[in-house]
C-alpha cells in the first residue's frame, strides 16, 4: 500500500503538481491527505476489511478451533485434540477402508465431469456471444437468458427434474413412445448423470462469464492478422482464442470447482441421497451435532479446494485478467 | 501450398554486398505474365521484381450507402513503392484491405502478377498484410510471432524457426527474438510485426498507416527502412497513409484519393509540382489556389514572389502573418479583394530582408506563367 511508503506524501505533492496521467491526477487527489497523511486508503479500504474480518475470518478461525475439541454424544469439549483428524483418516494408511479418501475420490469425479461439460460448453456459448452476436442489445438479451435458471429457487429447480427425468417422467416416456428403449431408464434420476446434470445447468454461466470477458478483450485484429498469415478458422481458434481465453478459463474453473467441492444440496437430492461428496458428509455430521468432526472435515476441504486453486493460478496468470 | 521451404530471404550478411539474392517466386499457382503491366525498372544485380498489382474495374459497396471504392482501375508496377494517400474515408483503406482479401469487391477483378486473386483467401494471394497498432499476438514471442505464418502451412518447428531468426536479423530484431510484445518498444513491435508479414514471402506487402503510431524522430528511420527493404527485397509496397509528406517521401507511385475514385496518380513530383485539381493542390499543401483567367490555378508557395501593391497583373494580398521557418520566412497572406483567402509565400532570408515586410503591409503577389498550373474546375 503507497501510504506505508516514506515518500508518499511527497509522491502526493508531485504527482497533483504534474499529473502525467489521468489516472495519475485522481490517484493524487485521493491520496491528498485529510485525517493524516495515508491514512485515506486505510479507511475507504476499512469497511469491507471489517465485513470479512467478521464474517469471513473469525467463523474461519473457529471452526479452525471447532475442529480440535473433543465431543460426546450430547456434550462439546473445548480441548485440543486431534481426535476428529485421525478419526477421518482412520484406516486409509493401514489400508482398511477409508471412507475420507473414497468420498473425496467420488467427489473429484463429480467435480472433473463437471468441468468437462461445463468449460467446452461454457467456452462456445461465451464464443457465441462475443464472436457472433453483433449487436449489444442481443447480447445483452442472451446473456438474461443464461441467467434464467437463478430466477427460480434451487428447490424448485432441483423438484422440476423430477417430472422430467423420473422413471415415468417425460423423457422416458419420449423414449419408450419413439421405441428407443424397452423399459425405462432408470439412470436419468438419482444417479451421477443427474447430480452433473444440474451442476452443469447451474454453473455454466460461471464458466461464460470470465471466458466472455477473456474473449471480448481479443483485438479483433488478431484474427485477422491470424487468417492473413494463413491460419484456418480451426488453427485460429487453437493458436490464438484458446491460449488467449486461458484466464478465463481457470477463473471459470475455479468458480465451478470451488461450488462443486462444497455443494451437499444438489448432491443430495439429484444423487437420491446416495452420492457421497464431502460437503454432504460434513453436513452429515452437523446433522448430527458432531460439530468438531465437521470442523475437521471442512478444514480438509477448504486446504484441498485451496491446493486446487493455487494449482490452477501456477498454470494460468489469472491476476492480468482481475 | 506450402511456400515456406523455398523461401529464401536476404540476410543481413547477404545485404552488405550486392543484392544479388533473388527471392524465390511465393506463389505455386499462375506464372506471372506481366505483358500487360508497364516495364518495371530494372533492379540492381539481377533482383527479379515481383508482384505488379491490378485493379480492374473495383467497386466496394457496404450496404446500400455510397460505393467506398467506385469503379477502381489502377496499375501497380512490380516491386515499386506505392502509396495511397487521400482523406480519411477516401477509400484507399478499402482499396488495401480488398487487395489483402480481407474485403472482397463488389464488382471488379484485383489481379496479381497475372493471376485473378479476387476471391482468395489472403494466404494463397502473395500478399502480407502489416496492420495498424501491428496486432501482435500478444502470448507469442517474437519468433513464434514472425514464424506464425509458416507454423499455419504445417513447416517443422526448427524449419521455421530458422527462417524466422531470418527475418527477424531482416529487421534488426535478431536479439529480441525471446521478448514478448508487451515487452518490446512500439518501434520494435512494428519490426516484428515486419517480420512476421515477410516470413511467407509474400509478392506484395501491404502496409496499413504503418508509421502514424510512431513518434515523428522513428518515423524517419522506419521510413528509410521500409524503403531499403522495398528495394532490397523487390516485391511491391503498397502503403495506405493520409500524410502527403510520407508519401512524397517514400513512393515511386503516388495514387491520391477522393470518394472512392482517383483523383489524380504519379510520381511524386507529378503529384507535387504538376497536380491538375483544387483538390489535389489543396491536399498535397504547399500550393497557393488562385483563380486565373481561364479558371482555378495552383503556384506553388516557394513559387510565389512578393511585388508592390498594385502592381499590374499581380494579386493585391495583406500580410497576416510572418514565420520564421529556419531556411526562410513563411508568410501567411489574404487576398485584399476577396476576403480571408488563405494564401502562403516563402521567402529565403534575402529577399525577406530586401522587402521588410510585416504583418498588416500590403503586397502584391506575382509568379511566373510557366509556374502557374491550371487546374480542373470542381
Amino acid at each position: 500500500m503507497s501510504s506505508s511508503r516514506p515518500d508518499a506524501a511527497g509522491a502526493a505533492v508531485l504527482d497533483a503538481a504534474a499529473p502525467l496521467s489521468p489516472e495519475a491526477g485522481i490517484a493524487a487527489r485521493s491520496r491528498r491527505p485529510a485525517v493524516g497523511p495515508g491514512a485515506a486508503p486505510f479507511l475507504q479500504a476499512a469497511p469491507l476489511a471489517l465485513v470479512l474480518l467478521l464474517f469471513l475470518v473469525l467463523p474461519l478461525l473457529v471452526t479452525a478451533a471447532v475442529s480440535l475439541w473433543d465431543y460426546t454424544e450430547f456434550t462439546l469439549v473445548p480441548d485440543v485434540t486431534l481426535r476428529n483428524y485421525r478419526e477421518m483418516f482412520e484406516g486409509c494408511l493401514s489400508g482398511g477402508a477409508c471412507s475420507t479418501l473414497r468420498t473425496y475420490v467420488s467427489t473429484f469425479k463429480l467435480c472433473a465431469l463437471t468441468l468437462a461439460v461445463t468449460l467446452p460448453l461454457g467456452f462456445a456459448v461465451a464464443f457465441f456471444l462475443a464472436f457472433h452476436v453483433r449487436s449489444d442489445s442481443a447480447r445483452t438479451a442472451l446473456f438474461l437468458l443464461c441467467t434464467a435458471p437463478f430466477l427460480t429457487s434451487n428447490v424448485i429447480r432441483m423438484i422440476s427434474w423430477i417430472p422430467l427425468l423420473g422413471r415415468e417422467g417425460v423423457v422416458n416416456r419420449a423414449l419408450l413412445g419413439s421405441g428407443a428403449v424397452d423399459r425405462p431408464l432408470d439412470w436419468l434420476l438419482y444417479s451421477e448423470f443427474a447430480v452433473v446434470l444440474a451442476f452443469v445447468h447451474l454453473y455454466t454461466l460461471f464458466v461464460v462469464v470470465p471466458v466472455f470477458n477473456s474473449l471480448m478483450r481479443i483485438d479483433r485484429r488478431l484474427i485477422e492478422a491470424a487468417r492473413d498469415a494463413g491460419a484456418t478458422g480451426r488453427q485460429t481458434l487453437v493458436h490464438v482464442v484458446l491460449p488467449l481465453s486461458k484466464p478465463g478459463l481457470a477463473i471459470g474453473a475455479i468458480f465451478v470447482a470451488t461450488l462443486v467441492m462444497g455443494d451437499f444440496v444438489t448432491v443430495g437430492v439429484m444423487g437420491g441421497q446416495q452420492i457421497a461428496s464431502v460437503g454432504k458428509a460434513i453436513q452429515t455430521h452437523a446433522a448430527y451435532l458432531q460439530f468438531p468432526a465437521a470442523a475437521a472435515q471442512s478444514v480438509v476441504l477448504l486446504a484441498v479446494v485451496l491446493l486446487m486453486i493455487a494449482a490452477l493460478t501456477r498454470l494460468v496468470d489469472v491476476r492480468r485478467e482481475l | 501450398m506450402n511456400t515456406g521451404p523455398v523461401m529464401h530471404l536476404v540476410t543481413k550478411n547477404e545485404r552488405r554486398g550486392a543484392v544479388e539474392a533473388a527471392p524465390a517466386r511465393g506463389l505455386g499457382a499462375g506464372a506471372p505474365t506481366t505483358g500487360s503491366q508497364p516495364p518495371a525498372p530494372v533492379a540492381g544485380g539481377g533482383l527479379r521484381r515481383r508482384g505488379a498489382i491490378e485493379f480492374a474495374a473495383v467497386t466496394k459497396r457496404f450496404g446500400a450507402a455510397a460505393a467506398a471504392v467506385d469503379a477502381l482501375d489502377l496499375r501497380i508496377p512490380a516491386g515499386s513503392y506505392c502509396c495511397l494517400l487521400g482523406p480519411s474515408g477516401c477509400g484507399k483503406t478499402t482499396t488495401l484491405r480488398m487487395l489483402a482479401g480481407h474485403e472482397e469487391p463488389t464488382e471488379g477483378d484485383v489481379i496479381l502478377d497475372g493471376a485473378n486473386v479476387t476471391g482468395l483467401p489472403p494466404a494463397r494471394r502473395g500478399t502480407a498484410m502489416m496492420f495498424q497498432s501491428y496486432a501482435l499476438f500478444p502470448h507469442l514471442s517474437a519468433l513464434d510471432n514472425a514464424a506464425f505464418g509458416l507454423r499455419m502451412r504445417g513447416v517443422s518447428k526448427a524449419e521455421r524457426h530458422a527462417h524466422a531468426r531470418e527475418v527477424l536479423e531482416l529487421v534488426d530484431m535478431g536479439a529480441f527474438a525471446n521478448r514478448l510484445p508487451a515487452q518490446l518498444s512500439g518501434g520494435q513491435q512494428q519490426r516484428v510485426a515486419l517480420a512476421r508479414a515477410l516470413v511467407t514471402n509474400p509478392s506484395a506487402l501491404l502496409l496499413d498507416e504503418p508509421l502514424s503510431a510512431l513518434d515523428p524522430f522513428l518515423r524517419g528511420r522506419v521510413r528509410a527502412e521500409l524503403k531499403r527493404l522495398n528495394r532490397e527485397l523487390g516485391i511491391t509496397f503498397v502503403h495506405v497513409t493520409h500524410s502527403q509528406d510520407e508519401a512524397l517521401a517514400l513512393a515511386d507511385l503516388v495514387v491520391l484519393m477522393r470518394a472512392g475514385r482517383v483523383e489524380q496518380q504519379g510520381t511524386p513530383e507529378d503529384l507535387f509540382d504538376r497536380p491538375r485539381t483544387v483538390f489535389a493542390a489543396r491536399f498535397m499543401g504547399g500550393h497557393n489556389v488562385v483563380a486565373g483567367l481561364g479558371g482555378p490555378i495552383a503556384v506553388r508557395s516557394d513559387r510565389t514572389r512578393l511585388a508592390p501593391f498594385g502592381a499590374p497583373g499581380a494579386l493585391d494580398a495583406v500580410v497576416r502573418a510572418v514565420e520564421y521557418t529556419g531556411t526562410g520566412f513563411a508568410l501567411t497572406l489574404s487576398d485584399a479583394d476577396a476576403g480571408p483567402d488563405h494564401l502562403t509565400a516563402l521567402l529565403d532570408e534575402a529577399e525577406y530582408r530586401a522587402r521588410g515586410v510585416a504583418p498588416g503591409d500590403r503586397v502584391g503577389l506575382t509568379w511566373d506563367s510557366a509556374d502557374a498550373r491550371p487546374l480542373a474546375a470542381e
